[in-house]
């Protein structure tokens, strides 16, 4: 249990003002620029010992990316771009950051340019975040205003920070459709490697991180590593935010330590499973593209990257999509697929013809409507998919149909017996009077 | 191991590969076949296919080979080289999986389908796919695209492997194809459905995979196994780019690009490849005598009669000319028999030239060659638009222009070539700004053809010369400096000698109706409307401005049915092969000189082509070397000032290019094809699709 004193995002909920004032009443910008002062080094350094991991969705570590980058600036600039494409269906955890408490963001990002000795950083807004985008803009102005950042700025790092706003495309929040985007291109993956770090933003160096992870790098400094460090299981420490949609009593956002039991999670912030918790049926940990895991296996598991991905799922972005016995999970995951199938690009053959392939399947299957071997086809058809594609986009869209399948295949089975059976022979059907 | 070789373990053997090389190349260099779509060796990598997967074992996931740099590999943990697999089951099986995915949406009209038979995707899906198909939902439709006369679209069979936006985008220069769209509904198209403003767009129908872009005037016309297939030399431009033409029975059905890395790679420009039609109209296949005022059929002992009427007058008062398009072969004949009649009146060049009658031949060839552009930094166009004029030498230029930071120069009109350039003004003005140019190391200065048309061409050929001597465009091993010609027998003509003898009249002068008689070898560029009385006898193979001013017509073979040399503006001796027979009684241009000889009483000394040539090599030993361009070493016979007449007038432009690049000859256009290019490129009309 996260205490209050431990808390990061402090306006998490928009009680108080989002303004500069408020925000510095709350901690931002204290001592920002003594942070600076300590140099590239020690920042890494710092990071890298909090133990943060990407918030993401891919949990690399922070300060271990960070360090990818050149030690000196040569002849190309280095660019901080900071990923503000939130659209993984259940995630809403950057959108509260950066309506309530967006200093802590500009701030992490001046951290954070100064770490890989960017002078400039972009953050690539969702198209749908207008609200977000403006309290975000609005934010950078007074940051302006107050010389926090710029040129000549108060923290002795000359550091500009531009909002762009996205175009509403899902595969924009991967990280090089993001950079092509940015760019001005059609947002469409790049082919890895090379990696941002070597050839990101206008071919020059670039780390592209989440918005979370980025706005939590200031008080991480500010109280040092050590404090992040203590919350969570080895390896999978610090508080993360978590989003939990679906079947709950009282769905939230709410920053909890890592590693927390699904259960606790529920019982305290969400007020428990919609009718109780044997009529849990299964839960999507991590945002829609990780597989769902059945009831049995979540209640009790740790909420962090290592324990869920041994349980073959992963935590993601930590959107938690709590599904009880009402729901068709046939359906859900079908809809999940009709997501990916919208969202792919179309550039690479996999993604493309496969995201299509599946959702049809799974439509039909919804319905009953298939045959049984289609379900082992289905399968292979999502392995032919995961790993062959450019980008991850091709995984997401296979995992949630290889989740289904492993732990729910009985009622896909079912579901077609069913649609095959005969109407007069089930039970309580109606029969034509003659 | 020196530091430039990489060592893998590609199927079990061990081998050394350069850095740079990707991992298919690698594979390939250790003999293994990897299937590829969208990858191709001239575009940029996309790597969207997925075709091309390998197993690198200790990777979490197959690797595309096409996009991996094998220098960037990193060795297995214990030092020992990376090991690839390009067989197995977790290949085959990434394979027939990406096979699969291309072919659930693909329609199966393989029997209907124009690219049947030379099929990509019909190849790879029999050799890597699954015998069946699992899919049985209905398949995608894509709307049909207009792209112009050119290139027919069937959308639906589109795979998407962006070959085809990549060519425009970086070969052709043309930013006008894309994909719209996302995911399934990724459709290619061209900008708001125009056909491409580019010379090359044809080469679409070439890279594309699949039968989604195939070629609209060949369309349903013939399959890839019935046609007769012969290697030739195209004549649209002085390029001489590489050509197959693909015949069935005794029509030209079509024409590909064969690749020749010295000339045109492995592009061609669409007048090249779609002037076929134009080889099955207007074609004159019969001799015709005016007869009364009007042309009628004639036999070719009657025409020769007619000739033999024509040819006996005072020397003084006959003259030859060559066209753009006349052969090696013809030319020498045709120059043979004039001196033989004492003729001295005979010229291959346009109206107004005045080069190429003495001094080396350097003087008028592109010495500095095609690939050498490549290796230049410096480019100087001087009155001379290589987007018209050899449009796939165009497409070099603006590779070295994109890869190798070539800077280009020009002089003249400031049209679009497709790259940037720095405009150092219209006219001969600009001429002054060439000696600021000192930077560049491997300079290279080229003059356009029409330049020399001007009555101050000779001084600003010589200006241009003087300018390349002092910028360093002519030193050892670099022979930056040249004439762009557009016309394929030019250069050839010039070569044997095709330019007035002592005391003759040139074209000019010819045209203008001093003479009794006049030869007329092809020539249907020029201006016949001096003539006046002068009685004509054209050789030609089309019936166009020449024939229709002809006194008596001699039908001759056009360049898809006889085995003719041409030189083109390197300067390099190329042959064409007969791919057809003449049409009717026409015969190979040569013979007709040489049966005219006969019937004049001085008879020729050759009675093959093969003596002709023979007799020609012995002549002037440069005809020997087949396919061979001089390039640098034209350097010494450049080093002597040329002698200049008089100074560049500064007063008059260069000019826009003369013409209509798809109507610049008698084929092109008798051409259909070419007619609606040529329509929709002025933006006249919305043309009809010629299918």
């Amino acid at each position: 249990m996260l205490q209050d004193k431990d808390r990061i995002f402090t306006n998490l909920y928009g009680t108080h003002a989002p303004d500069l004032e408020a925000a510095k009443q709350r901690g931002a910008w204290h001592l920002t620029r003594e942070m600076l002062a300590q140099g590239p080094d020690w920042l890494c350094d710092q990071v890298k010992q909090s133990g943060l991991r990407g918030r993401g969705g891919a949990g690399f570590p922070t300060g271990l990316k960070w360090t990818f980058m050149p030690k000196e600036v040569g002849e190309r600039p280095h660019y901080l771009v900071v990923n503000a494409d939130e659209s993984e269906p259940g995630t809403c955890k950057d959108r509260e950051i950066m309506r309530h408490d967006p200093h802590l963001l500009i701030e992490g990002c001046m951290v954070a340019s100064r770490a890989m000795r960017a002078h400039v950083c972009y953050v690539y807004i969702r198209g749908e975040y207008i609200a977000e985008r403006e309290a975000l803009e609005k934010a950078v102005r007074e940051a302006y205003e107050d010389r926090l950042i710029g040129k000549d700025n108060v923290n002795g790092w000359d550091f500009d920070l531009y909002v762009h706003h996205g175009a509403g495309a899902y595969i924009c929040g991967e990280e090089t459709a993001l950079l092509e985007s940015l760019e001005g291109k059609k947002g469409q993956p790049r082919l890895k490697p090379p990696f941002p770090a070597n050839a990101g933003l206008y071919g020059c160096p670039t780390t592209v991180n989440n918005v979370e992870s980025i706005a939590v790098v200031p008080t991480i400094l500010r109280r040092g590593a050590e404090w992040f460090a203590g919350f969570g299981r080895p390896n999978n420490c610090g508080t993360k935010l978590f989003c939990i949609s679906g079947h709950v009593n009282a769905p939230c956002n709410v920053e909890e330590e890592m590693s927390i039991s699904f259960r606790d999670l529920i019982e305290t912030h969400c007020g428990g499973i919609r009718g109780g918790w044997d009529n849990l049926k299964a839960v999507i940990p991590g945002g829609s593209s990780v597989p769902l895991l059945p009831a049995e296996q979540i209640m009790d598991a740790n909420m962090d990257f290592d324990t869920l991905r041994d349980l073959k799922s992963g935590l993601g972005t930590a959107a938690v999509i709590v599904m009880d016995k009402s729901t068709d999970l046939i359906r859900a995951i079908a809809r999940i697929s009709y997501f990916y199938k919208h969202e792919s690009c179309g550039q690479c053959t996999p993604c493309r013809e496969g995201t299509g392939w599946m959702w049809r399947v799974l439509q039909r299957m919804a319905k009953g409507e298939a045959e049984h071997a289609e379900i082992d086809m289905l399968l292979e058809v999502s392995h032919q998919v995961e790993g062959h594609t450019i980008c991850a986009l091709g995984d997401a869209a296979a995992w949630p149909v290889q989740g289904l399948i492993r732990h729910f295949r009985h009622e896909i089975e079912d579901r077609i017996t069913l649609y095959r059976t005969p109407r007069a022979l089930i039970q309580g059907a109606q029969v034509a009077a003659e | 191991m020196s530091n430039d070789q990489f060592k893998l373990n590609i199927d079990g053997r061990d081998i050394d590969v350069p850095r740079h090389y990707t991992l298919m190349q690698a594979c390939e260099a250790a003999g293994a076949e990897i299937p590829r779509f969208c990858y191709h060796e001239r575009l940029s990598v996309a790597g969207n296919c997925r075709m091309c997967l390998v197993e690198w074992q200790g990777a979490p996931k197959p690797i595309a080979s096409c996009a991996q740099t094998v220098g960037e590999m990193r060795p297995n943990p214990d030092g020992t080289a990376p090991v690839i697999r390009t067989q197995g089951d977790y290949v085959e099986k990434a394979r027939s999986g990406v096979m699969e995915f291309l072919l659930i949406n693909h329609p199966l009209d393989c029997p209907i389908c124009d690219q049947g038979g030379e099929c990509d995707l019909q190849d790879q899906a029999v050799a890597y796919g699954r015998s069946g198909s699992r899919y049985d939902l209905n398949k995608r439709a894509v709307e049909d695209k207009n792209m112009g006369p050119l290139v027919k679209t069937i959308m639906t069979r589109c795979i998407q492997c962006t070959r085809c936006v990549r060519f425009a985008a970086e070969v052709a220069g043309v930013e006008e194809l894309g994909m719209i769209s996302r995911g399934e509904s990724a459709e290619i198209t061209t900008y708001l459905e125009h056909s491409l403003t580019s010379e090359l767009s044809g080469n679409v129908i070439d890279l594309c995979p699949v039968g989604a872009l195939t070629s609209k005037p060949y369309a349903y016309n013939a399959r890839p196994w019935e046609l007769r297939k012969t290697t030739s030399i195209d004549v649209m431009d002085a390029m001489g780019s590489a050509i197959r033409v693909d015949a069935k029975g005794n029509a030209v059905m079509r024409i590909l690009p064969t690749v020749n890395e010295e000339v045109n790679e492995e592009w061609l420009s669409d007048k090249s490849r779609f002037v076929w039609d134009g080889l099955a109209r207007q074609r004159l296949d019969t001799p015709y005598v005016r007869r009364d005022g009007r042309l009628s059929p004639a036999s070719w002992g009657e025409a020769f009669v007619a000739v033999k009427d024509a040819l006996s007058g005072r020397p003084e008062a006959i003259g030859f000319i060559a066209g753009d398009l006349v052969e090696v072969e013809q030319a020498k004949a045709g120059l043979d028999l004039a001196r033989r009649l004492a003729v001295q009146n005979t010229d291959c060049r346009p109206a107004g030239a005045a080069y190429g009658v003495d001094g080396p031949r350097e003087q008028y060839l592109l010495n500095s060659s095609f690939m050498a552009v490549e290796e230049a930094d410096a480019l100087i166009l001087i009155g001379c638009n290589p987007r018209q004029d050899a449009a796939v030498w165009n497409a070099r230029i603006r590779k070295a222009w994109l890869w190798n930071d070539l800077k280009v120069h020009l002089i003249g009109d400031p049209v679009d070539l497709t790259y940037d350039y720095d405009h150092l003004g219209t006219g001969p003005e600009g001429l002054a700004a060439l000696d600021t140019l000192s930077g560049a190391s491997r300079p290279m200065i080229v003059v356009g053809e029409d330049v020399l048309l001007r009555p101050d061409g000779q001084a600003i050929l010589a200006a241009a010369h003087a300018a390349a001597l002092n910028i360093g465009a002519i030193q050892d091993g670099w022979a930056g400096f040249g004439v762009l010609h557009n016309a394929a027998g030019r250069v050839g003509a010039l070569d044997v000698g095709f330019v007035p003898g002592p005391g003759g009249l040139d074209t000019a002068g010819m045209l203008s109706g001093k003479l009794d008689t006049l030869v007329l070898m092809g020539g249907d560029e020029l201006d016949l409307s001096g003539l006046g009385t002068t009685k004509v006898i054209y050789i030609g193979h089309h019936g166009d401005a020449g024939a229709a001013r002809a006194d008596i017509i001699l039908p001759c073979a056009a360049y898809t049915e006889m085995s003719a040399t041409y030189v083109n503006t390197e300067g390099r001796v190329q042959m064409t092969r007969a791919a057809v027979e003449p049409k009717g009684e026409a015969r190979e241009g040569w013979a007709i000189f040489r049966a005219m000889s006969d019937s004049l009483g001085h008879t020729l000394p050759y009675d093959t082509a093969d003596a002709l040539r023979e007799g020609l090599r012995a002549e002037r030993p440069h005809f020997a070397g087949l396919g061979f361009a001089p390039a640098e070493a034209g350097v010494e016979a450049l080093r002597a000032p040329m002698a200049g007449t008089g100074t560049p007038d500064l007063a008059v432009p260069f000019g826009a290019r003369r013409g209509d690049f798809y109507l610049t000859n008698p084929i092109a256009r008798a051409s259909k094809t070419m007619a609606e290019c040529s329509l929709q490129h002025r933006g006249l009309e919305t043309a009809v699709a010629a299918e």
